[in-house]
Protein backbone atom coordinates (compact mmCIF):
# COMPACT_ATOMS: atom_id res chain seq x y z
CA UNK A 1 0.00 0.00 0.00
CA UNK A 2 2.89 2.31 0.86
CA UNK A 3 4.25 2.46 -2.64
CA UNK A 4 0.84 3.46 -3.97
CA UNK A 5 1.18 6.70 -2.02
CA UNK A 6 4.76 7.31 -3.04
CA UNK A 7 5.26 10.72 -4.65
CA UNK A 8 6.91 8.91 -7.55
CA UNK A 9 4.01 6.53 -8.21
CA UNK A 10 2.51 9.10 -10.57
CA UNK A 11 5.36 8.52 -13.01
CA UNK A 12 4.77 4.75 -13.31
CA UNK A 13 4.22 3.50 -16.83
CA UNK A 14 1.22 1.16 -16.90
CA UNK A 15 0.44 -0.81 -20.04
CA UNK A 16 -3.23 -0.39 -20.90
CA UNK A 17 -3.38 -2.53 -24.06
CA UNK A 18 -0.47 -5.01 -24.10
CA UNK A 19 1.00 -5.41 -27.57
CA UNK A 20 4.04 -7.57 -28.20
CA UNK A 21 5.85 -7.72 -31.50
CA UNK A 22 8.56 -10.35 -31.25
CA UNK A 23 10.74 -9.28 -28.32
CA UNK A 24 9.54 -5.69 -28.49
CA UNK A 25 7.07 -4.38 -25.94
CA UNK A 26 4.91 -2.01 -27.93
CA UNK A 27 2.11 -1.80 -25.38
CA UNK A 28 -0.26 1.11 -25.47
CA UNK A 29 0.57 2.67 -22.10
CA UNK A 30 -0.85 5.51 -20.04
CA UNK A 31 1.96 7.60 -21.53
CA UNK A 32 0.74 6.83 -25.05
CA UNK A 33 -2.82 7.51 -23.97
CA UNK A 34 -1.92 11.00 -22.83
CA UNK A 35 0.05 11.68 -25.98
CA UNK A 36 -3.05 10.77 -27.98
CA UNK A 37 -5.15 12.95 -25.68
CA UNK A 38 -2.68 15.79 -26.24
CA UNK A 39 -3.01 15.42 -29.99
CA UNK A 40 -6.79 15.35 -29.73
CA UNK A 41 -6.88 18.37 -27.42
CA UNK A 42 -4.47 20.43 -29.51
CA UNK A 43 -6.23 19.56 -32.77
CA UNK A 44 -9.63 20.27 -31.27
CA UNK A 45 -8.38 23.55 -29.89
CA UNK A 46 -7.07 24.69 -33.25
CA UNK A 47 -9.60 23.21 -35.65
CA UNK A 48 -12.69 24.03 -33.62
CA UNK A 49 -11.32 27.46 -32.80
CA UNK A 50 -10.96 28.29 -36.46
CA UNK A 51 -14.16 26.54 -37.57
CA UNK A 52 -16.17 29.72 -37.93
CA UNK A 53 -13.15 31.85 -38.97
CA UNK A 54 -15.11 35.02 -38.46
CA UNK A 55 -13.55 38.33 -39.41
CA UNK A 56 -14.14 39.55 -35.88
CA UNK A 57 -12.94 36.63 -33.78
CA UNK A 58 -14.77 35.35 -30.74
CA UNK A 59 -13.00 34.33 -27.53
CA UNK A 60 -11.95 30.89 -28.67
CA UNK A 61 -10.81 32.06 -32.08
CA UNK A 62 -8.86 34.90 -30.43
CA UNK A 63 -6.89 32.44 -28.32
CA UNK A 64 -6.21 30.28 -31.36
CA UNK A 65 -5.01 33.25 -33.38
CA UNK A 66 -3.01 34.52 -30.41
CA UNK A 67 -1.10 31.27 -30.12
CA UNK A 68 -0.43 31.32 -33.87
CA UNK A 69 0.84 34.91 -33.78
CA UNK A 70 2.87 34.21 -30.65
CA UNK A 71 4.89 31.47 -32.35
CA UNK A 72 4.99 33.29 -35.70
CA UNK A 73 6.54 36.30 -33.98
CA UNK A 74 8.97 34.08 -32.11
CA UNK A 75 10.13 32.44 -35.34
CA UNK A 76 10.48 35.80 -37.07
CA UNK A 77 12.33 37.39 -34.15
CA UNK A 78 14.80 34.57 -33.64
CA UNK A 79 15.28 33.07 -37.11
CA UNK A 80 14.08 35.83 -39.44
CA UNK A 81 12.42 35.38 -42.81
CA UNK A 82 14.46 32.24 -43.50
CA UNK A 83 12.58 30.48 -40.72
CA UNK A 84 9.15 30.69 -42.36
CA UNK A 85 9.27 27.21 -43.96
CA UNK A 86 9.92 25.66 -40.54
CA UNK A 87 7.04 27.39 -38.81
CA UNK A 88 4.64 24.39 -38.99
CA UNK A 89 7.14 22.15 -37.24
CA UNK A 90 7.96 24.69 -34.54
CA UNK A 91 4.29 25.42 -33.93
CA UNK A 92 3.59 21.70 -33.63
CA UNK A 93 6.42 21.23 -31.14
CA UNK A 94 5.12 24.12 -29.05
CA UNK A 95 1.53 22.89 -29.06
CA UNK A 96 2.52 19.31 -28.26
CA UNK A 97 4.74 20.23 -25.32
CA UNK A 98 2.32 22.87 -24.02
CA UNK A 99 -0.75 20.64 -24.15
CA UNK A 100 1.23 17.71 -22.76
CA UNK A 101 2.34 19.83 -19.81
CA UNK A 102 -1.17 21.16 -19.28
CA UNK A 103 -2.76 17.70 -19.34
CA UNK A 104 -0.30 16.82 -16.62
CA UNK A 105 -1.68 19.59 -14.43
CA UNK A 106 -5.05 17.84 -14.20
CA UNK A 107 -5.11 15.66 -11.05
CA UNK A 108 -4.82 11.89 -11.65
CA UNK A 109 -3.47 12.45 -15.14
CA UNK A 110 -0.07 11.42 -16.44
CA UNK A 111 2.64 13.87 -17.50
CA UNK A 112 4.53 12.30 -20.38
CA UNK A 113 6.98 15.23 -20.51
CA UNK A 114 8.29 14.11 -17.10
CA UNK A 115 9.97 11.12 -18.77
CA UNK A 116 13.40 11.87 -20.14
CA UNK A 117 13.06 9.41 -22.99
CA UNK A 118 10.10 11.38 -24.35
CA UNK A 119 11.79 14.77 -24.13
CA UNK A 120 15.08 13.34 -25.36
CA UNK A 121 13.39 11.78 -28.38
CA UNK A 122 11.91 15.17 -29.26
CA UNK A 123 15.24 16.92 -28.66
CA UNK A 124 17.15 14.44 -30.81
CA UNK A 125 14.65 14.91 -33.66
CA UNK A 126 15.21 18.67 -33.43
CA UNK A 127 18.98 18.21 -33.18
CA UNK A 128 19.33 15.80 -36.10
CA UNK A 129 16.90 17.82 -38.20
CA UNK A 130 18.73 21.07 -37.57
CA UNK A 131 22.10 19.45 -38.33
CA UNK A 132 20.80 17.99 -41.59
CA UNK A 133 19.33 21.38 -42.57
CA UNK A 134 22.69 22.99 -41.81
CA UNK A 135 24.53 20.50 -44.03
CA UNK A 136 21.99 20.90 -46.85
CA UNK A 137 22.15 24.70 -46.73
CA UNK A 138 25.90 25.10 -46.33
CA UNK A 139 27.31 21.76 -47.54
CA UNK A 140 30.66 21.18 -45.83
CA UNK A 141 30.94 24.83 -44.83
CA UNK A 142 28.74 23.85 -41.93
CA UNK A 143 31.83 22.30 -40.36
CA UNK A 144 33.29 25.79 -39.97
CA UNK A 145 30.78 25.99 -37.13
CA UNK A 146 33.30 24.10 -35.02
CA UNK A 147 36.26 26.29 -35.90
CA UNK A 148 35.54 29.88 -34.91
CA UNK A 149 37.21 32.50 -37.10
CA UNK A 150 40.34 34.16 -35.78
CA UNK A 151 41.55 31.15 -33.83
CA UNK A 152 45.20 30.20 -34.37
CA UNK A 153 45.52 26.92 -36.26
CA UNK A 154 47.64 25.43 -33.47
CA UNK A 155 44.63 25.60 -31.15
CA UNK A 156 42.42 23.62 -33.54
CA UNK A 157 43.17 20.10 -32.19
CA UNK A 158 42.04 21.24 -28.74
CA UNK A 159 39.23 23.59 -29.70
CA UNK A 160 37.46 21.52 -32.35
CA UNK A 161 36.71 18.56 -30.02
CA UNK A 162 35.53 20.97 -27.33
CA UNK A 163 33.21 22.72 -29.78
CA UNK A 164 31.89 19.39 -31.03
CA UNK A 165 31.18 18.19 -27.48
CA UNK A 166 29.53 21.53 -26.76
CA UNK A 167 27.37 21.06 -29.86
CA UNK A 168 26.50 17.47 -28.99
CA UNK A 169 25.48 18.50 -25.47
CA UNK A 170 22.62 20.55 -26.92
CA UNK A 171 19.96 17.83 -27.16
CA UNK A 172 20.84 16.69 -23.64
CA UNK A 173 20.52 20.12 -22.06
CA UNK A 174 17.38 20.75 -24.13
CA UNK A 175 15.67 17.58 -22.95
CA UNK A 176 16.95 17.60 -19.38
CA UNK A 177 15.60 21.10 -18.80
CA UNK A 178 12.02 20.18 -19.72
CA UNK A 179 12.07 16.75 -18.07
CA UNK A 180 13.68 17.90 -14.81
CA UNK A 181 11.31 20.82 -14.39
CA UNK A 182 8.24 18.66 -14.87
CA UNK A 183 9.58 15.82 -12.71
CA UNK A 184 10.64 18.09 -9.85
CA UNK A 185 7.45 20.14 -9.90
CA UNK A 186 5.10 17.17 -9.89
CA UNK A 187 7.09 15.34 -7.21
CA UNK A 188 7.02 18.45 -5.04
CA UNK A 189 3.26 18.74 -5.46
CA UNK A 190 2.75 15.13 -4.40
CA UNK A 191 5.11 15.44 -1.41
CA UNK A 192 3.24 18.47 -0.08
CA UNK A 193 -0.10 16.84 -0.79
CA UNK A 194 1.08 13.90 1.33
CA UNK A 195 1.65 16.24 4.29
CA UNK A 196 -1.93 17.50 4.17
CA UNK A 197 -3.39 14.29 5.61
CA UNK A 198 -0.57 13.36 7.97
CA UNK A 199 -0.52 16.76 9.69
CA UNK A 200 -4.22 16.61 10.54
CA UNK A 201 -5.53 20.04 11.46
CA UNK A 202 -2.27 21.75 10.57
CA UNK A 203 -2.60 20.29 7.10
CA UNK A 204 -4.11 23.61 6.08
CA UNK A 205 -0.57 25.01 5.75
CA UNK A 206 0.68 22.48 3.18
CA UNK A 207 -2.72 22.65 1.48
CA UNK A 208 -2.23 26.37 0.92
CA UNK A 209 1.23 25.58 -0.32
CA UNK A 210 -0.10 23.04 -2.81
CA UNK A 211 -2.59 25.58 -4.13
CA UNK A 212 0.19 28.13 -4.64
CA UNK A 213 2.49 25.51 -6.16
CA UNK A 214 -0.21 24.44 -8.60
CA UNK A 215 -0.38 27.99 -9.90
CA UNK A 216 3.40 28.07 -10.16
CA UNK A 217 3.40 24.71 -11.94
CA UNK A 218 0.98 26.01 -14.57
CA UNK A 219 3.34 28.92 -15.19
CA UNK A 220 6.29 26.51 -15.42
CA UNK A 221 4.35 24.23 -17.78
CA UNK A 222 3.87 27.16 -20.14
CA UNK A 223 7.38 28.52 -19.61
CA UNK A 224 9.08 25.21 -20.35
CA UNK A 225 7.07 24.76 -23.54
CA UNK A 226 8.18 28.27 -24.48
CA UNK A 227 11.84 27.57 -23.62
CA UNK A 228 11.83 24.31 -25.56
CA UNK A 229 10.40 26.09 -28.60
CA UNK A 230 12.66 29.13 -28.49
CA UNK A 231 15.74 26.93 -28.13
CA UNK A 232 14.58 24.99 -31.19
CA UNK A 233 14.36 28.34 -33.01
CA UNK A 234 17.83 29.37 -31.83
CA UNK A 235 19.38 26.10 -32.98
CA UNK A 236 17.63 26.47 -36.32
CA UNK A 237 18.93 30.02 -36.56
CA UNK A 238 22.49 28.81 -35.98
CA UNK A 239 22.14 26.24 -38.74
CA UNK A 240 20.58 28.65 -41.24
CA UNK A 241 22.86 31.62 -40.60
CA UNK A 242 26.46 30.58 -40.23
CA UNK A 243 28.85 33.22 -39.00
CA UNK B 1 -10.55 70.04 -45.25
CA UNK B 2 -7.35 72.09 -45.22
CA UNK B 3 -4.09 71.25 -46.98
CA UNK B 4 -2.15 70.71 -43.77
CA UNK B 5 -4.34 67.84 -42.69
CA UNK B 6 -2.90 64.55 -43.83
CA UNK B 7 -5.53 62.02 -44.89
CA UNK B 8 -6.29 59.47 -42.18
CA UNK B 9 -4.95 56.32 -43.92
CA UNK B 10 -1.62 58.02 -44.62
CA UNK B 11 -1.20 59.17 -41.06
CA UNK B 12 -1.87 55.70 -39.74
CA UNK B 13 0.55 54.39 -42.37
CA UNK B 14 3.30 56.38 -40.70
CA UNK B 15 2.46 54.85 -37.34
CA UNK B 16 2.28 51.40 -38.86
CA UNK B 17 5.66 51.81 -40.54
CA UNK B 18 7.18 52.92 -37.26
CA UNK B 19 5.60 49.93 -35.54
CA UNK B 20 7.07 47.58 -38.13
CA UNK B 21 10.53 49.11 -37.76
CA UNK B 22 10.31 48.93 -33.98
CA UNK B 23 9.38 45.30 -34.24
CA UNK B 24 12.40 44.63 -36.41
CA UNK B 25 14.77 46.08 -33.83
CA UNK B 26 12.86 44.33 -31.09
CA UNK B 27 13.50 41.12 -32.92
CA UNK B 28 17.21 41.14 -32.23
CA UNK B 29 16.48 42.11 -28.64
CA UNK B 30 14.23 39.08 -28.20
CA UNK B 31 17.03 36.90 -29.52
CA UNK B 32 19.49 38.43 -27.06
CA UNK B 33 17.08 37.95 -24.19
CA UNK B 34 16.60 34.31 -25.06
CA UNK B 35 20.35 33.79 -24.84
CA UNK B 36 20.81 35.89 -21.73
CA UNK B 37 21.19 34.19 -18.34
CA UNK B 38 17.92 33.74 -16.42
CA UNK B 39 17.07 36.37 -13.86
CA UNK B 40 16.25 34.24 -10.81
CA UNK B 41 19.13 32.70 -8.89
CA UNK B 42 17.50 29.26 -8.88
CA UNK B 43 16.99 29.35 -12.63
CA UNK B 44 20.59 30.39 -13.12
CA UNK B 45 21.93 27.64 -10.86
CA UNK B 46 19.76 25.05 -12.60
CA UNK B 47 20.84 26.14 -16.04
CA UNK B 48 24.55 26.22 -15.15
CA UNK B 49 24.39 22.72 -13.68
CA UNK B 50 22.47 21.36 -16.66
CA UNK B 51 24.99 22.87 -19.08
CA UNK B 52 28.01 21.44 -17.27
CA UNK B 53 26.43 18.03 -16.73
CA UNK B 54 25.25 17.72 -20.33
CA UNK B 55 28.69 18.48 -21.73
CA UNK B 56 30.36 16.15 -19.21
CA UNK B 57 27.91 13.38 -20.06
CA UNK B 58 28.69 13.73 -23.76
CA UNK B 59 32.44 13.67 -22.99
CA UNK B 60 32.13 10.55 -20.84
CA UNK B 61 29.94 8.89 -23.47
CA UNK B 62 32.33 9.55 -26.33
CA UNK B 63 35.38 8.51 -24.30
CA UNK B 64 33.77 5.33 -23.04
CA UNK B 65 32.51 4.23 -26.46
CA UNK B 66 35.86 4.99 -28.15
CA UNK B 67 37.72 3.12 -25.40
CA UNK B 68 35.53 0.05 -25.84
CA UNK B 69 35.84 0.24 -29.58
CA UNK B 70 39.60 0.83 -29.80
CA UNK B 71 40.55 -0.98 -26.60
CA UNK B 72 42.79 1.87 -25.48
CA UNK B 73 42.37 1.38 -21.76
CA UNK B 74 41.11 4.32 -19.77
CA UNK B 75 43.08 6.96 -21.65
CA UNK B 76 40.50 8.22 -24.13
CA UNK B 77 37.92 8.31 -21.33
CA UNK B 78 40.24 10.48 -19.25
CA UNK B 79 40.91 12.78 -22.22
CA UNK B 80 37.27 13.18 -23.12
CA UNK B 81 36.18 13.78 -19.53
CA UNK B 82 38.60 16.71 -19.47
CA UNK B 83 37.40 17.93 -22.87
CA UNK B 84 33.78 17.53 -21.75
CA UNK B 85 34.47 19.59 -18.65
CA UNK B 86 36.07 22.25 -20.81
CA UNK B 87 33.07 22.23 -23.14
CA UNK B 88 30.76 22.59 -20.14
CA UNK B 89 32.75 25.57 -18.91
CA UNK B 90 32.58 27.02 -22.42
CA UNK B 91 28.79 26.61 -22.43
CA UNK B 92 28.48 28.33 -19.07
CA UNK B 93 30.82 31.10 -20.15
CA UNK B 94 28.78 31.69 -23.29
CA UNK B 95 25.56 31.69 -21.32
CA UNK B 96 26.95 34.15 -18.78
CA UNK B 97 28.19 36.46 -21.51
CA UNK B 98 24.83 36.25 -23.26
CA UNK B 99 26.05 34.47 -26.39
CA UNK B 100 23.15 32.08 -26.10
CA UNK B 101 23.80 28.57 -27.25
CA UNK B 102 25.55 29.41 -30.45
CA UNK B 103 28.75 27.60 -31.04
CA UNK B 104 31.25 30.02 -32.50
CA UNK B 105 31.76 33.65 -31.75
CA UNK B 106 29.42 35.53 -34.07
CA UNK B 107 28.55 38.05 -31.43
CA UNK B 108 32.12 38.72 -30.33
CA UNK B 109 33.00 39.71 -33.87
CA UNK B 110 30.47 42.50 -33.71
CA UNK B 111 31.64 43.50 -30.27
CA UNK B 112 35.35 43.15 -30.86
CA UNK B 113 35.52 46.39 -32.83
CA UNK B 114 33.88 48.31 -30.03
CA UNK B 115 36.11 46.80 -27.39
CA UNK B 116 39.29 47.56 -29.26
CA UNK B 117 38.33 51.20 -29.45
CA UNK B 118 37.75 51.55 -25.71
Amino acid sequence: MAEAHSPLAQFDIKPLIPIRVGDLDLSFTNSSLFMVLTLVAASTFLVMGMRRHALVPGRWQSITELSYVFIANMVRDTVGAAGRPYFPFIFTVFMFVLFGNMWGMIPYSFTFTSHIIVTFAMAIVVFVGVTVIGFIKHKLHFLSFFMPPGVPLIMAPLLVPIEIISYLSRPISLSVRLFANMLAGHTLLKVFAGFVISLGLFGVVPLAFVVALTGLEIVIAFLQAFVFTILTCLYLNDALHLH
Amino acid sequence: MSDEQTPEPLRSLDARLKDARDRETEGSRARDQAGAPPKSALGLAFRVSVEILAALAVGVGIGWVLDRWLGTGPWLLVTFVLLGGAAGMLNVYRMARGFGYAAGYRKTDAKADNNEGT
